[in-house]
């Protein structure tokens, strides 16, 4: 079976557990972002498929062979893969071209063949005019795309990617995000992104891996992570969002202030958690007609203009606060009186 | 499939990670260093306990050591030695590295610059120049005052105890400087502005403010000092014996005399080694306190003092500090090397070259010996900071379990006193079964272990400053552990590894303490020949000796600086 299989993967460190029973499958040529905040074990998940730990429990198999598990590793250097660093690890005492060529020259390759494949490569990355720099002499963008071009000229069955943008400024790290979409567009080299930036994991990834705490919280496409997040982590981490908490009754399930019918949700515990995005929320001065599945009667508790959109804090006649986001034409007072809604498959339940 | 994708091998992949090699590497590490350490360290100890005829345990060796008023007194009399030129090695060194680095004063460049001549020149150097300047008879002090006034007893004598003090101080306050100089120069003038602008004036802010606030490295520095000095063979051997002034390092030396008595010596020499471990220690319990490490004003901007009319005061003094540790006894030497004889001075019909022809081409223990120096030397340099590398290389990256066993044992020379180190060696290198008394290998094992800390501290900072991630880019893109160290590591400390080599190299070329006792016949290094030249009185042809050795190692340094840039050196600690 082609593509990467982590399954039951773990590594404890002493008596930590930083990575717990991790199971994804990679199809070849997908993109696949491991998201969470820094310390969940998304690093260690990543430098075990690298080779440079090895797991304490579970395995990794690529391509239908077992490369990790606690019997033993097959080194880094043995399985075919690239990686692109944090710090981009660009040797400083080989020029760009020579830093690209590393990977085909271990590989034996002739002279003429390792050539045409550096020189097409600098090609892709835009990078031919500065062939015969020393990185020393390179932006940090340049010396991004040299890292880049460096890992995908050897055509590595797997390419690594650990928060590579993590040391540019906003702007470069805007234009790279798509760089690196459009680069595994043109080559389809199956991959893994480690990052803490949600934005980074949405543009580039077929699927995300939201990861807490050491476990797979979710794995999905950015679409379906972002609008049907399956826990209060997910929902919390990607974007922002109202959680609100109600409790099942005889009508169905009580909120602050509106109820939902108890068909809508899963699960047998008293409690029930709910998500909603700012943006699915909508304020209007009267009472919506429409049968909205969530309606509430408040005021503006607080509000900020942002230029591209408005941002209110409502507060309902019970207390309960949501964030909402507006166009910029609906301007509301602080304090002004106003009704909130939203849409039932705007609420998702969220674990 | 073919070159453009790599399968791993299939079945094999298994047992692939728990090398064996890792362990093999990891021992050789640690036999090296129990044969340079751990071997001569207990050695001494279990010599010390030993009968010298009959081989069974005794403390009989501490009773001769030290049953004698005379021995326990030199013991006393090294240590009243080490305070007081300690004292006077801060005395020169701390007003120095103020005026240089937070003053106006004129011509700090070129202080620094000319103290950088006192590291380069040995201690037994500066004393033989003393010796020149300030003998009772003949010295150029004495012959001026005689001539001055017509009176025939000299000014000074540099055969006291004063003259030995001074010499020791001069010697060694050059530690003192750059360490202090740093904690001066990391000082935020915003802390003296604060007291500047509540009234008061330069001097005042500088014992207020400045001083205590780099006291920290000057006790520890000081410290450092005292045990140089009071483990210094050089010195002591030109001018505390004729000053009738006993030390621990003579009476060392007298039990090596025929017949050797390296039992004795061994326990004799116990208390040096307990008394450096001892204060090594108790420094780590007072500056390990937190709060008392105060240098911390980074990124604070940092301006000079203008003194005012004072600065020519100060440039006086530090002129005379000059003067005293680096130009006088530096000028003396070259100018009896050139003498016909030195006792006549300055003039034409007295100038020639036949020392340095004597030297170089007709007395064949100086060549022999100015060979022997730089070999051993170079051999030593060569040894340490390849050892000191792969061990700081294991530490760093974590590469094999209790790696910080080996860091320990690689510093831990650091408390040893050379001569103290060389009884070591003595013990287990020099006699049969193991024979090596008066081969090269004995000086170069021996040198290398004595600046193993050196070499170590050098190494670890070269290693830190290299990203991991650079050496896994090598793993993940098809290379091994070691196409890492060739293609990636080894380049990028080429720099560290020169400027190392140096660092060990200059000592090593011109070790005293460590080659007396290990030197046999063949293998005379030029330290102890000029040695032998000051006690014939010859001290033309010592001071061209000297001379040749200050100019190769002065060479070296310089193409050091060309390739490594100015700071190499001064950036040490």
């Amino acid at each position: 079976m082609q593509g990467l299989i982590l399954k039951d993967l773990g590594r404890r460190f002493g008596a930590v557990d930083a990575v717990r029973d991790v199971n994804i499958e990679l199809q070849p040529g997908e993109f696949l972002s491991l998201l969470g905040p820094s310390g969940c074990g998304k690093t260690t998940t990543l430098r075990m498929i690298a080779g440079f730990l090895a797991p304490t429990s579970g395995s990794i198999i690529l391509d239908g062979v077992e490369v990790s598990s606690p019997r033993g590793s097959l080194p880094p250097e043995k399985r075919g893969m690239s990686m692109i660093f944090q710090s981009y690890a660009i040797w400083p005492n080989m020029t760009v071209a020579q830093n690209v060529a590393f990977g085909l020259n271990l590989r034996k390759l002739d002279k003429a063949e390792i050539r045409r494949r550096t020189g097409e490569m600098l090609e892709a990355v835009r990078l031919n005019a500065l062939a015969d720099r020393y990185p020393s002499e390179l932006s940090g963008g340049q010396q991004q795309r040299v890292a880049l071009a460096r890992a995908l000229v050897i055509r590595p069955k797997l390419l690594l990617l650990d928060e590579p943008l993590s040391n540019l400024d906003a702007s470069l790290r805007e234009d790279m995000r798509f760089e690196i979409k459009r680069i595994h567009d043109e080559f389809r080299i199956t991959s893994v992104y480690v990052t803490h930036d949600q934005s980074e994991a949405m543009v580039t990834s077929d699927r995300i891996a939201v990861i807490n705490q050491g476990r797979v919280e979710q794995i999905d496409t950015p679409y379906e992570i972002y609008t049907k997040p399956r826990t209060r982590f997910v929902a919390g981490f990607i974007g922002r969002t109202n959680q609100i908490t109600g409790r099942r009754g005889a009508q169905g399930v009580d909120f602050d202030g509106f109820t939902l019918p108890g068909a809508a949700f899963t699960g047998a515990e008293p409690e029930v958690f709910i998500s909603v995005r700012p943006q699915s929320l909508h304020l209007s001065a009267e009472e919506p007609v429409t049968d909205n599945a969530l309606k509430l009667k408040g005021t503006i508790a607080g509000r900020a203009f942002l230029g591209e959109t408005w941002d209110y804090v409502f507060r309902s006649d019970a207390g309960l606060e949501l964030r909402i986001t507006a166009r910029p034409h609906e301007v509301y007072a602080l304090g002004a009186p106003v009704w909130a809604r939203a849409s039932s498959d705007q609420v998702v339940q969220i674990l | 499939m073919t070159a453009e994708i790599h399968s791993p091998a299939p079945a094999r992949t298994r047992r692939l990670t728990h090398f064996r090699p890792d362990q093999l590497a990891w021992l050789a590490l640690a036999l090296t260093l129990a044969v340079l350490i751990i071997a001569p360290l207990s050695m001494l100890v279990v010599k010390s306990f030993t009968h010298g005829t009959t081989g069974g345990f005794t403390l009989e060796n501490y009773v001769t050591a030290y049953g004698r008023a005379r021995h326990v007194q030199a013991l006393w009399n090294t240590l009243v030695m080490g305070l007081a030129s300690t004292v006077l090695a801060v005395l020169l060194a701390v007003p120095t590295a103020w005026a240089c680095t937070r003053t106006n004063m004129p011509g700090r460049t070129f202080v620094r610059i000319a103290l950088f001549g006192s590291f380069l020149m040995p201690p037994y150097l500066t004393g033989v120049g003393w010796i020149l300047l300030a003998g009772p008879n003949a010295g150029f002090i004495n012959q001026a005052w005689t001539a001055l006034t017509g009176l025939e007893a000299p000014l000074v004598d540099i055969f006291t105890f004063p003259g030995l003090v001074l010499v020791m101080g001069v010697s060694t306050f050059f530690t003192i400087f750059i360490l202090v100089s740093a904690a001066f120069e990391l000082l935020s003038s915003e802390m003296e502005d604060a007291a500047n602008i509540l009234g008061a004036g330069p001097f005042r802010t500088a014992f207020k403010i400045t001083l205590p606030m780099a006291m920290p490295t000057i006790l520890g520095s000081a410290l450092l000092t005292f045990l140089v000095s009071i483990a210094l063979y050089g010195v002591p051997a030109l001018i505390s014996i004729p000053a009738r002034y006993p030390v621990v390092v003579i009476q060392l030396a007298e039990f090596f005399s025929f017949p050797v008595r390296i039992e004795v010596a061994a326990a004799y020499s116990i208390p040096l080694l307990g008394i450096t471990i001892g204060l090594l220690l108790l420094q780590r319990r007072v500056l390990g306190r937190k709060g008392y490490t105060a240098v911390g004003g980074k990124g604070g901007e940092r301006r000079v003092t203008d003194l005012g009319a004072w600065k020519w005061a100060v440039f006086g003094y530090v002129m005379l500090v000059v003067l005293l540790a680096v130009a006088m006894p530096l000028l003396v030497l070259i100018m009896a090397a050139f003498s016909d004889s030195w006792v006549a001075g300055l003039s034409l019909d007295n100038f020639t070259l036949e020392h340095f022809r004597y030297v170089l081409f007709e007395h064949s223990s100086s060549q022999q010996a100015l060979i022997t120096s730089v070999a051993t030397g170079a051999a030593a340099a060569t040894l340490a900071i390849s050892l000191a590398l792969s061990i700081s290389y294991v530490v760093q990256r974590r590469l094999l379990p209790h790696a910080g066993v080996l860091a320990f044992l690689c510093m831990s020379p650091f408390v040893i006193p050379g001569i103290v180190l060389a009884i070591g060696f003595y013990a287990v290198y020099a006699l049969p079964p193991v024979g090596l008394y008066g081969t090269y290998i004995i000086l170069i094992l021996a040198f290398t272990t004595r600046f193993l800390p050196i070499a170590y501290t050098t190494s670890t900072n070269g290693v830190r400053a290299i990203n991991p991630e650079m050496e896994e880019a090598v793993r993940i893109l098809g290379g091994g552990q070691f196409t890492a160290i060739r293609k990636v590591v080894a380049p990028l400390l080429k720099r560290t590894l020169a400027s190392g080599w140096i660092l060990i190299f200059v000592p090593a070329a011109q070790e005293l303490s460590t080659a007396v006792f290990l030197v046999g016949p063949h293998t005379r290094v030029v330290s102890v020949v000029l040695l032998d030249m000051s006690e014939e009185g010859t001290f033309e042809r010592l001071a061209a000796l000297g001379s040749v050795l200050l100019l190769i190692i002065a060479l070296i340094v310089l193409i050091g600086v060309r390739l490594l840039g100015r700071d190499f050196m001064l950036r040490r600690s």
